[in-house]
C-alpha cells in the first residue's frame, strides 16, 4: 500500500503506467459502447407504455451514473491530494471536473429530450432532473473556484475542500429533493422510476453503463497525461521525452 | 547558548518555481537573525514557513530539537509574529485590540498592563481612540506594543520598521537587542539598516 | 527568556473573539441593518411583480419569505472574514495557540446572532404583508432561526474559501447556494406544513439534524479553507 502511494508521488511513473493502461480502456469502451448501442437501439423490445422513446435510457442513465461517480472520484482525488500531497491526484481532479460537468449536462439534456414524448414538455421539476441540475451547479462552483486563484497550488487546495464539502452534501441534497418531490407530486411517474424491467432491456443498459465507465477512465487517463506534461514542462524527464520525439 | 529554531534542507516550491532550496538555518537563543535578499527572493514566504503558517514546504523544521509538526502548539505558544499588515482593527481602540491579542493566547490580562505597554510605544493618551483614527505608524505601534505585553521567546518580524518614525526605530532596535540579550531570539526582515551589534547575524537568500 | 507550555485558556480566547466581533458589528450598525432592509425590499418586489391578490400571495408566501431571507443572509457573508483578512488579524487568528475551528465557530455565531436571528424575528411582520395564513407565524420564525444557523455555518465555508480573492462576492454565491437547498426545502416545507395543519415536528427535527451535521463538520472545513486562503 505504502509502496504504491509512494510510486504515485511520481508523475513520471504515472505517465508511464497510464500509457500501458490507456489502450485497454479505450478498446473496452469502444467495444462495450458499440455492443450496448446496437443491442439497445435495435434489438431490445420497445416499451409497452413509452414505445421507442424509452431507448434514450441507454444514454440518460449511464450519463447520470457517471455524473455522480465522477464527483465522488473528484472528491477522493482531492482528499488524496490534501492528505498525501500527491500531485497526480490533483491533476486527475482538475481534468475530472469538466468531464463530470459535461456528463451532467448530457444527463440533463437527454432527460429534457425524453420529457417531450413522455410529459409533453422540455422541462419538468422531476426529482432526478432537479438533483442533476443542482449537481451541475456544484461542478460549476468547483471549476470556477479553481480558476479564481492566481496561485495554482491554492486553487487546487480550495477546489479539493469544496469537492469534499460537496460530496458530503450530495446525498443530503438528493434525499431532500426526493422528499420535496413526493410532497408536491406534480407528475404521475418518473422517467426511470420502474424497477421491473425485462432482462432484454436492462442487459444492454448494463453494458452501456460499463462502456461509459471505461470511456471515462480512458479519457481521464489521457487528459491527466497531458496535464502532467503541461505542469511538468520544466522537469528534466519531460524535456528528455520531447528530445526523443524530435 | 541553546538552539531555538532549526531548519534542515528547507525548500519551497510555489507553482513549479523554487523560491529557495537546500536552506539550512540555525537560530540560537540570544540571537537576532536578519534575512536578506532582493524582492521576490522568498523572505516573507520563509518567515511564514518558519512561523508555522505555511505547511507546503520540503525539509524539516525543529523547535528545541523536536519536529515542528509534532510540537506545533507549544511552538505557537512561544511565538510572536508580526506580518506586513499590523493586524489592528480600525473599529476597536488600542486597548481593545491588545485585549483580544492577549485573550488569543489564553491570558485575560488587565487594562493596567495594557496601558503600560501602550505608554512604552508612545501611545499614552490614545488608549481609547478608535484605531482607525490613528496614523499608519501609530497603528503599527499598537502591534509593536504586543512585544512588551506578551512574553514570547521567539519573535518573527516581517518589516517591523515600516511607517515608524526615526525615534521609534531606535527604540525598537534597542528592544530587539534587549530581547536577544535576555535569551530570546529574533528573526527579522527589513530594508532598514540595523546598527551592527554583537548579537546580529545575517542570512542571505536568493 | 523561559519557554512556556501552551497555557490553555480556550474559553478565554473564544469569548474574547465573540465579544470582539460583536462589538465591531454593533459599532457599524449599517452592516447589521442592510440585510434586514434588503429582506423587506425583496419581499416588497413580489406583490408588485406578481399580483397584489392576497390569496395568490398567501400560497407562495412561505417560499418567498424563505428565499428572500436566504438571499439576505448570503448578502452579509462576504464580509465575515474580509476585513480580518485585509487588516492582517486573520493571520494572527491562525497563529493563535488555540484550535482555529473553535475560534471560527465564535465568529460564525456572531454572524448568526446579528443576521440570521434578526431575519427570523422580522419575517412574521413581512408575513403579514404577504397575507400568510394565521397559525404559521411562530413556525416561520422558528424554522428561520434554526435554518439560518446552518446557512451561516455552510456559508462561512464559502466565505473562507473566497476571502483571498479580490472579487469573491459572486463566486461565493455560486459556491454556497447549491449547498443551501436542503435547508430551504425543509425550512419552507415546515411553514407550508403549518399552514396545511400537518405536523411540523418532522421538519423541525430535520432542520435540527442539518444544523447538528453543519456544527460538527463545518468548523473544520472553515479552518482548512482559511489556511488555504491566507496563503493565496
Amino acid at each position: 500500500m505504502w509502496a504504491f502511494i509512494n510510486k504515485l508521488r511520481s508523475p513520471k511513473w504515472f505517465y508511464a503506467i497510464s500509457a500501458k493502461l490507456q489502450p485497454w480502456f479505450w478498446a473496452a469502451a469502444v467495444l462495450l459502447l458499440l455492443l450496448g448501442s446496437v443491442w439497445g437501439l435495435v434489438f431490445a423490445p420497445a416499451d409497452y407504455q413509452q414505445g421507442n422513446s424509452f431507448r434514450i435510457i441507454y444514454v440518460h442513465v449511464p450519463a447520470a451514473f457517471l455524473a455522480q461517480s465522477i464527483f465522488v472520484s473528484m472528491a477522493i482525488s482531492g482528499l488524496v491530494f490534501m492528505v498525501w500531497k500527491i500531485k497526480v491526484a490533483d491533476m486527475a481532479a482538475t481534468v475530472m471536473a469538466p468531464l463530470g460537468a459535461a456528463m451532467t449536462f448530457v444527463a440533463l439534456f437527454s432527460g429534457a429530450v425524453w420529457g417531450v414524448p413522455t410529459w409533453g414538455t422540455w422541462w419538468m421539476w422531476d426529482a432526478r432532473l432537479t438533483s442533476m441540475l443542482i449537481l451541475l451547479f456544484l461542478y460549476l462552483g468547483v471549476i470556477a473556484l479553481r480558476g479564481a486563484f492566481s496561485s495554482r497550488d491554492s486553487g487546487s487546495r480550495a477546489a479539493s475542500v469544496l469537492a469534499m464539502v460537496g460530496v458530503i452534501n450530495i446525498p443530503i441534497i438528493k434525499y431532500s429533493v426526493d422528499w420535496w418531490y413526493t410532497l408536491h407530486q406534480p407528475a404521475s411517474f418518473t422517467i426511470t422510476g420502474r424497477s421491473a424491467m425485462p432482462m432484454e432491456m436492462w442487459a444492454p443498459l448494463l453494458i452501456m453503463v460499463l462502456g461509459f465507465y471505461c470511456f471515462f477512465i480512458a479519457l481521464t487517463l489521457m487528459r491527466t497525461r497531458s496535464e502532467i506534461l503541461r505542469r511538468e514542462t520544466n522537469k528534466r524527464w519531460v524535456q528528455e521525452l520531447v528530445e526523443e520525439v524530435r | 547558548m541553546s538552539l531555538c529554531l532549526q531548519a534542515r534542507q528547507l525548500a519551497c516550491e510555489r507553482d513549479d518555481r523554487w523560491l529557495f532550496e537546500g536552506l539550512d538555518l540555525d537560530i540560537q537563543r540570544g540571537e537576532i537573525v536578519r534575512i536578506e535578499g532582493p524582492n521576490g527572493s522568498g523572505k516573507t514566504t520563509l518567515l511564514k514557513i518558519l512561523s508555522g503558517q505555511l505547511s507546503d514546504y520540503h525539509g524539516d523544521i525543529y523547535w528545541n530539537g523536536d519536529s515542528m509538526r509534532k510540537v506545533r502548539e507549544h511552538f505557537l505558544a512561544n511565538l510572536l509574529y508580526l506580518g506586513h499588515a499590523p493586524g489592528i482593527k480600525a473599529g476597536l481602540s488600542p486597548l481593545e485590540n491588545l485585549a483580544w491579542y492577549q485573550a488569543l493566547s489564553g491570558e485575560k490580562g488587565d487594562d493596567c498592563q495594557r496601558e503600560k505597554a501602550l505608554e512604552q510605544v508612545g501611545l499614552s493618551g490614545f488608549e481609547d481612540v478608535p484605531a482607525g483614527q490613528l496614523s499608519a505608524g501609530q497603528q503599527r505601534r499598537i502591534a509593536l506594543a504586543r512585544l512588551t505585553l506578551t512574553k514570547r521567546a521567539l519573535w518573527v518580524l516581517d518589516e517591523p520598521f515600516t511607517a515608524i518614525d526615526r525615534h521609534g526605530v531606535a527604540a525598537l532596535e534597542a528592544q530587539l537587542v534587549a530581547h536577544a540579550n535576555a535569551g530570546g531570539c529574533v528573526l527579522v526582515t527589513t530594508h532598514h539598516e540595523l546598527t551592527a551589534s554583537s548579537v546580529l547575524r545575517r542570512v542571505q537568500l536568493g | 527568556m523561559s519557554m512556556h507550555a501552551p497555557s490553555g485558556g480556550l474559553m478565554v480566547a473564544i469569548s474574547a473573539t465573540f465579544k470582539r466581533d460583536l462589538t465591531l458589528l454593533l459599532r457599524r450598525r449599517g452592516e447589521v441593518l442592510n440585510p434586514l432592509v434588503f429582506f423587506a425590499l425583496v419581499i416588497t418586489l413580489f406583490p408588485i411583480g406578481i399580483s397584489p391578490d392576497p390569496q395568490l400571495l398567501a400560497e407562495i408566501a412561505p417560499g418567498l419569505l424563505w428565499v428572500a431571507a436566504l438571499l439576505a443572509a448570503l448578502l452579509s457573508l462576504d464580509s465575515l472574514f474580509r476585513s480580518d483578512y485585509d487588516d492582517g488579524s486573520l493571520e494572527q487568528l491562525l497563529l493563535a495557540p488555540q484550535p482555529l475551528a473553535a475560534l471560527s465557530l465564535a465568529k460564525v455565531a456572531v454572524h448568526w446572532l446579528l443576521t440570521g436571528l434578526p431575519l427570523a424575528l422580522m419575517a412574521p411582520i413581512l408575513g403579514i404583508m404577504l397575507a400568510l395564513p394565521a397559525g404559521s407565524y411562530m413556525v416561520l420564525a422558528l424554522s428561520l432561526a434554526l435554518g439560518t444557523a446552518s446557512l451561516s455555518l455552510i456559508g462561512a465555508i464559502g466565505a473562507a474559501l473566497t476571502v483571498g480573492l479580490a472579487r469573491g462576492g459572486v463566486l461565493l454565491s455560486l459556491l454556497v447556494l447549491p449547498l443551501y437547498i436542503p435547508v430551504l426545502i425543509f425550512g419552507a416545507g415546515a411553514v407550508q406544513a403549518a399552514i396545511l395543519g400537518d405536523g411540523i415536528a418532522a421538519h423541525l427535527a430535520i432542520l435540527g439534524a442539518l444544523l447538528a451535521i453543519s456544527l460538527m463538520l463545518a468548523p473544520w472545513a472553515i479552518a482548512a479553507s482559511l489556511r488555504i486562503s491566507i496563503n493565496g
